[in-house]
């Protein structure tokens, strides 16, 4: 461990910290114009981080304790995703734990807790929305495990280091397998992180809520965590994306000069990924409810074929 | 470059097995002949790539055969006949798409497993993508299979013959040219009497659902 | 070499001819003549061939050798007296107003054409043709199939289509990999898809490569010989597509799948030096026996039932062509040609015994004998005959099959017993009444065309007693040659 390692470390945290909700607005905005409504600024995110760490937080009678605790853990689980996730350096404090199943079993943490928070009240729109973002994950898990594991046959390790390293060195290469799982890895951020398709972000109908009916009963600062929380999902996972399948520009060990250069890249490949996405959702509608086990069972199917390719054809 | 052009050509092939992928999920018709167009032109590509890496013209003819016949002419042929029959949405197929994918993954490596033997005694450049066309047969198969409607199931016999076609080009560059020119024309003939038949089925049965056709059974 | 583009070219151009004038009345005498011109010219090849050896035409793409020079020959005969036999009943199916001058085009050109497929698959050389000519035989059948466009014959059309169209598919895939390994040994220049050329490297292609080709050409054409469980096309296109359609589909069709087999087969047993082409063939063809024995029982309509008939005939065949020793080969030829000629006769007597009663089903035709004693007596011969009763043909090749079954495959022999004698059971039992039972029926208005009847029971008749020399030194040839 070096001292540049532990400062990329610290820079890279702080930067998923901050950014992750200018990702967000970001999305949002350029929804806003590809739909030709007018947009809210990109600081928008932040105004309303900052009113609800300022707003009482109101919980139910019979709320429990945990309850009050999901929004922190929900919220560790988030940050250290993000700072396991090797965005802009390869030589971190914190890489033996960047283990692709570790990664995936964080996610597993925060919708476990995300869950049982929802029905510890006992309304019937958390239990719902419980139920339905349980279907998403148990399907969406195995796919994502299985695209990690397709660019881990490629450099035969599942330490997400090693990965991005061998990725990144490689000579330009095209690996039909990578396409497969790039597919794959798409349709299931779709779906990890509460978009269209799979659940409408903006929706205001709470039969159709997945995401949003899960947090309905938070409030003040209980919230803002659990928004943060969010963004640093969909962070964590375009920085998974741009690790995998765009790995170019990230610093190696002993680089301070790359780990500079690698702050810019980062956010402009995170620009352009956040402009697709928007495209990405306004040119889809929404599924019924009964389709996603349909999609997710897609996203994993390209995986899994992913990885045979890889086994067929060599890479 | 010839490393290169033979990963496109195996991206492509992913691609092709991809779109097969696709098909099977797929229930909108209109989104099926898309696919098929799509499928269509990737294989060409496919086959224009071969025949540079292989220096064999005679693959750039067939590439422009399949350009002509499967990218512009059938796909327009299929859009005239959904048009004309209005039967541009088509619903359910027989078992359920998750289910159907899950038997799909399994063709896809009992395929792999038959080819991975042969493929490496071939000398082609794309021997790997054999596993991959036979996928695509089976996988084109299983959708004529699954479907009960009379429009998805001509689609499914095309994009067979799709894969087919891929095989013949990645294990060996490509059948003798008069073998070739044999096979768009049965394809082409074949396509047309189908199309024909589409329009009989629709009058005599007012409905497109090839399960009215189960009259003749054995008892 | 000339009379070969004549066998081709005839029904060919004949085809074309009647697309055009096929809606005319002289369009049924056009059609048979344009078969008695083929048959002409396959006899010419036949003198030519007996004299002057095997031959090669049209940088060898196209060549005969004895396999498939008494296929040609059996073939365009059936052709020309199916043509004859479709004359008059054209004639009364356009009276009943079954057949509009456009469906009349239809049939006819399509006629030919399938003629000329079928030829075409017969005596090309290359593999490649082979699976070409073998997918238009299935567009013109398809056509021919659907003649009638009711709902039934579209759906057994449909059906015939997509289970044929995928089943030939695979073969298709099988060339493909055939050719992969026969491009290892001879190179791509050389014309690596010709059976000579195959046939001669055949002991140096890859075992591995051709192992998966044979299983997918044998599901293909397999599919098109009617083997079970391939075979649920075969009983609804011949029970509703015209009955010339069914004689020739039963008479020929057939033949040329099996024959395409056999070719794939030669060339899998010199690769493999194991016996597995033979195996599959023995146990598809004893499946195919066993299952159209006992669907045979369960049939109302008559034509279902003969096509369930010809499922058991060709598995017979198949079988007989598994056990692989020249004696079996031997009578695996010989089957082909008696039962292609008594299923066609049978099919021309069912073709007038329906069209007099109106329906194909069973049960509502009777006494037949008191109609017309000539389709009568026609029909029960025919039964008689292709149930395997002596002195017809059937019966000689069946016993060599179950002979040389006793001696090489004595566990196969009870089961093809046992089909065989429900397969009497149940067709004699529905053949009789039909033929002798009481009936109100009156005579049909135009005599029906029974010299195509008689002269193939007599063809089949003579098989059975006396094989002419050069028939069985042809025989023998070709049994040699699948035999390796």
């Amino acid at each position: 461990m070096t001292e540049l390692g532990v400062l990329s470390q610290l820079l890279e945290i702080a930067l998923a910290l901050l950014l992750a909700p200018l990702l967000s607005a970001w999305v949002n905005q350029w929804r806003a114009w590809l739909q030709n409504k007018s947009a809210p600024g990109l600081l928008q995110q932040y105004r309303t981080l900052h009113k609800l760490f300022h707003k009482e937080s109101v919980i139910a009678e019979h709320a429990s304790r945990l309850f009050r605790s999901a929004p922190y853990i929900i919220f560790g689980c988030m940050a250290l995703a993000s700072a396991i996730v090797p965005t802009l350096s390869t030589d971190l404090p914190l890489s033996p734990a960047a283990d692709a199943i570790a990664l995936v079993g964080l996610f597993a943490v925060a919708r476990v807790f995300i869950s049982l928070a929802a029905m510890d009240v006992g309304t019937s729109f958390g239990t719902l929305a419980a139920r339905r973002e349980m279907l998403v994950g148990f399907l969406a898990e195995p796919a994502l495990l299985m695209v990690l594991f397709s660019a881990s046959l490629i450099s035969k390790s599942t330490s997400l280091t090693t990965i991005v390293e061998t990725l990144a060195q490689r000579d330009l290469a095209i690996y039909p397998s990578l396409a497969l799982a790039g597919v794959a890895f798409s349709m299931v951020s779709l779906a990890e992180n509460a978009r269209v398709p799979v659940d409408n972000p903006t929706t205001h109908l709470e039969l159709t809520m997945i995401h949003e009916a899960l947090i309905l009963e938070y409030s003040g600062r209980h919230l803002a965590l659990l928004e943060w929380a969010a963004s640093l999902k969909l962070f964590a996972y375009s920085c998974i994306g741009l690790a995998l399948f765009f790995p170019w520009g990230v610093a190696e060990a002993d680089a301070p000069l790359a780990l500079l250069l690698a702050v810019p890249v980062l956010i402009l490949k995170l620009a352009i990924g956040g402009a697709l996405l928007a495209l990405l959702e306004t040119l889809s509608a929404k599924m019924r409810i009964f389709r996603v086990p349909e999609f997710l069972a897609t996203a994993f199917l390209l995986a899994v074929i992913g990885m045979l390719v890889n086994i067929l054809v060599g890479g | 470059m010839t490393t290169i052009t033979g990963q496109l050509i195996n991206l492509l092939a992913a691609i092709l097995l991809m779109l097969a992928f696709a098909m099977i999920s797929q229930r909108r018709i209109l989104s099926l002949i898309h696919l098929f167009t799509a499928q269509g032109a990737i294989l060409s590509a496919a086959t224009v790539l071969v025949g540079y890496a292989t220096q064999q013209p005679h693959l750039y003819l067939s590439a422009g055969i399949t350009v002509v016949l499967k990218v512009i002419l059938i796909p327009l042929l299929l859009h005239r006949v959904i048009n004309r029959l209005e039967v541009r949405w088509d619903v359910e197929t027989l078992i359920n798409i998750p289910t159907t994918m899950i038997i799909g993954i399994a063709l896809v490596i009992f395929a792999f497993d038959l080819a991975l033997p042969i493929s490496k005694l071939s000398a082609s450049i794309a021997r790997g993508t054999l596993g991959i066309a036979l996928a695509c047969v089976l996988l084109s198969f299983m959708m004529m299979i699954t479907r009960s409607k009379a429009v998805p199931q001509v689609i499914g016999f095309l994009s067979m013959e799709n894969g087919l076609f891929f095989a013949a080009t990645s294990a060996t560059y490509g059948m003798p040219m008069i073998v070739e020119l044999g096979i768009a024309l049965d394809v082409l003939v074949g396509i047309l009497i189908l199309g024909v038949f589409l329009f009989n089925i629709r009058e005599q049965f007012d409905s497109l659902d090839i399960s009215h056709l189960e009259k003749l059974k054995e008892d | 070499m000339a009379t070969l583009y004549f066998v081709l070219g005839i029904p060919l151009l004949g085809s074309m001819l009647l697309a055009s004038t096929g809606h005319r009345d002289s369009a049924r005498e056009i059609n048979v003549a344009v078969s008695l011109g083929t048959f002409v010219a396959t006899c010419v090849l036949t003198v030519e061939v007996i004299s002057g050896g095997p031959l090669f035409a049209w940088h060898r793409e196209f060549f005969i050798d004895p396999l498939n020079a008494f296929l040609v020959t059996l073939t365009a005969f059936v052709g020309l007296t199916t043509a004859i036999f479709s004359r008059p009943y054209m004639r009364v199916e356009s009276d009943h107003g079954k057949m509009t001058p456009n469906r009349m085009r239809r049939y006819h050109s399509m006629y030919q054409l399938f003629n000329c497929t079928m030829l075409t698959a017969l005596t090309t050389n290359n593999l490649g043709i082979l699976w070409v000519a073998m997918e238009a035989a299935t567009l013109t059948t398809v056509l021919l199939v659907s003649v009638y466009r009711t709902p039934a014959s579209l759906e057994a059309a449909w059906k015939y289509f997509i289970l044929c169209g995928v089943g030939i598919a695979q073969a298709l895939f099988g060339t493909v990999l055939l050719y992969m390994a026969a491009e290892k040994v001879i190179g791509t220049e050389e014309g690596a898809l010709l059976w000579t050329n195959l046939e001669a490297v055949k002991a140096h292609l890859d075992p591995s490569i051709i192992t998966l080709a044979f299983a997918f050409l044998f599901i293909g054409y397999g599919t098109k010989v009617g083997l079970v469980p391939m075979h649920n096309w075969l009983p609804d296109a011949h029970a509703e597509g015209p009955t010339p359609v069914s004689a020739v589909l039963s008479g020929l069709l057939l033949n040329v799948a099996v024959y395409a087999l056999l070719r794939c087969k030669v060339l899998t047993d010199g690769a493999l030096h194991s016996h597995l082409a033979g195996q599959s063939m023995m146990g598809f063809g004893l499946l195919s026996v066993l299952v159209a024995a006992s669907f045979l029982s369960r049939q109302k309509d008559i034509k279902r039932m003969f096509a369930y008939s010809s499922i058991e005939h060709m598995g017979v065949i198949t079988f007989a062509f598994g056990m692989g020793s020249p004696i079996a080969n031997y009578a695996g030829l010989l089957h082909m040609t008696t039962h292609s000629l008594i299923k066609s006769g049978i099919f021309f007597t069912v073709g007038h015994a329906a069209q007099k009663a109106g329906t194909q089903i069973m049960e509502d035709i009777r006494g037949l004998i008191k109609v017309s004693p000539t389709v009568g007596w026609g029909m029960m011969l025919g039964s008689l005959a292709i149930l395997g009763m002596p002195p017809f043909g059937v019966f000689a090749s069946e016993f060599l099959i179950l002979t040389t079954a006793m001696r090489e495959q004595p566990w196969a022999t009870p089961f093809l017993l046992l089909s065989l004698g429900v397969a009497f059971a149940s067709i004699f039992s529905r053949v009789q009444p039909m033929v002798f039972g009481e009936t109100s029926l009156k005579p049909l208005r135009h005599p029906p065309a029974l010299l195509p009847v008689f002269v193939h029971l007599g063809l089949g008749l003579l098989l059975g007693l006396y094989i002419p020399p050069y028939l069985d030194e042809w025989y023998r040839q070709a049994a040699r040659m699948i035999g390796g």
